[in-house]
């Protein structure tokens, strides 16, 4: 017996239990294997990104439009009535009733959440300012079950910016539901914030802090890579002389085990070279990749189009 | 000693006493409760007290304050105490609890939270009763609550 999600929003990772997650990935590997199709048909759904997104707004329409689907929206507040003094509950209290499902992005966070509240159809958060981005985890750990088929008895590295990154800050939560080691690798000054410390050892998961990547990584099945923004230090010196630890290059993979697998939330500027790509254990692309089915499968749920 | 102290505070027939509120929160108390403006309210500031070293008290005659208003005092003096009073007798002598959510009371402390940039009205989950750290429902912040987020005059 599957999990309703009919009407119901997704706003943020601690709003779910693990068995939900799992019946969304079981659901989403359905999808990429194609045994739904056409499920988004006579299905519109609103695209609302408030701020800029390239890639997680082509992932969500490509998602309803791949399964017969209609969107409309917008790229940017610019070019919507937020422009003119419309307030976001205004804003949803209209569109929602143009459409069966809301994707919404925006730089205030808990708007998401707001806007579940205006709506009467489902919301899906696709980002709140530096809080949430469940659909980002939901595909990081879609790509993680598709590698190893189980998290449990596996160790994720997390590095790079730990302190702002909201990616890593959902992702911590969805970990959590397993039976996971973590590694933290980050600079003093973007370390992991103690609340999310906190609430590890309250879940009893083990984890421990580095500053450096090092041969340790050996041992990791999972090394999740995020920007580091120069925006983030104090001392403009001291970001130069941090970035280049936390950049993975050709020599640096060396550090890696034979099945480390190389992740990252895109986009990369200069933390990943290039030269990377090739690498067999490098899956960012493929990652990204399936935010669609993934996507398409949160979709079908919440619509009640797929069961 | 008590005898003296009732010359200084009346005694009341009727109404509310907070007493045991930790120095100075006395007044800060009396914002957030509200009723300021509401019949005869009796106000004792640095009292001696085994308890809580220095002590304030609060007395509202013919006011009888209500529980959800009474436990919004947890979050600044979880140690105070509450006696209702009818006839010049204890009626009523009240624990504050630490409620498990607060909603429309508490100030989000994150400037870019939608409690602090539309009109929202806040809600906040505790999430530790002994420490009193709440959690913003909206930017899912956790703070532990100081006297700057409580919105005075029981708004």
């Amino acid at each position: 017996m599957g999990l309703d999600f009919k009407g119901r929003s997704f706003i943020s990772l601690n709003d779910m239990d693990k068995e939900e997650l799992l019946y969304l990935m079981e659901k989403s590997a359905e999808v990429k294997a194609g045994k739904h199709k056409g499920f988004l048909k006579e299905k519109t759904v609103a695209t609302l990104f408030f701020e800029p997104s390239t890639r997680t707004r082509l992932s969500f329409e490509t998602a309803v439009l791949q399964q017969g689907g209609n969107v409309f929206g917008f790229s940017s507040s610019a070019s919507s009535s937020v422009q003119k003094g419309e307030s976001l509950t205004d804003t949803i209290k209209t569109i929602t009733g143009y459409c069966d499902a809301i994707v919404m992005r925006h730089k205030i966070e808990g708007a998401a959440r707001r806007a579940s509240q205006a709506a009467t159809v489902p919301v899906i958060n696709a980002g709140d300012g530096a809080n949430q981005h469940p659909t980002q985890t939901f595909l990081d750990i879609f790509t993680m079950l598709e590698k190893k088929g189980s998290l449990d008895g596996k160790t994720i590295g997390l590095m790079g910016d730990l302190k702002y990154g909201r990616t890593t800050h959902s992702l911590l939560i969805a970990l959590s539901f397993f039976k996971v080691k973590l590694v933290f690798i980050s600079p003093e000054e973007l370390k992991m914030p103690e609340h999310y410390t906190d609430f590890l050892k309250t879940k009893k998961i083990d984890f421990e802090e580095r500053d450096l990547l090092d041969q340790t990584a050996t041992a990791l099945d999972f090394l999740y890579c995020t920007r580091i923004q120069k925006e983030r230090f104090f001392d403009p010196m001291e970001y130069e002389r941090v970035k280049g630890s936390y950049i993975l290059d050709r020599e640096s993979i060396s550090l890696l085990g034979e099945s480390t697998y190389i992740m990252h939330p895109l986009p990369r500027v200069d933390e990943i070279s290039e030269d990377v790509d090739d690498d067999q254990r490098a899956i960012y692309f493929e990652q990204a990749h399936n935010g669609v089915p993934v996507r398409q499968a949160l979709l079908g749920l919440v619509l009640g189009t797929i069961k | 000693m008590s005898s003296d102290r009732s010359f200084r505070v009346f005694k009341i027939e009727e109404g509310t006493v907070i007493d045991h509120i930790p120095s100075p929160l006395g007044l800060f108390v009396l914002d957030i409760l509200g009723h300021k403006n509401e019949g005869i309210i009796s106000i004792g500031l640095n009292f001696d007290s085994r308890q809580v070293g220095k002590k304030d008290l609060i007395k509202f005659e013919h006011k009888v304050i209500r529980k959800e208003e009474t436990d919004k005092i947890a979050l600044v003096a979880p140690q105070a105490t509450i006696n209702i009073i009818k006839e010049g007798k204890v009626v009523e002598k009240r624990d504050i609890d630490v409620p498990d959510s607060i909603e429309g009371f508490l100030t989000c402390m994150n400037p870019n939270c939608i409690t602090n940039q539309e009109k929202v009205k806040t809600a906040f989950d505790v999430i530790d009763k002994e420490k009193v750290k709440v959690k913003c429902r909206y930017c899912e912040r956790v703070w532990e609550v100081k006297p700057n987020m409580i919105e005075k005059d029981g708004r």
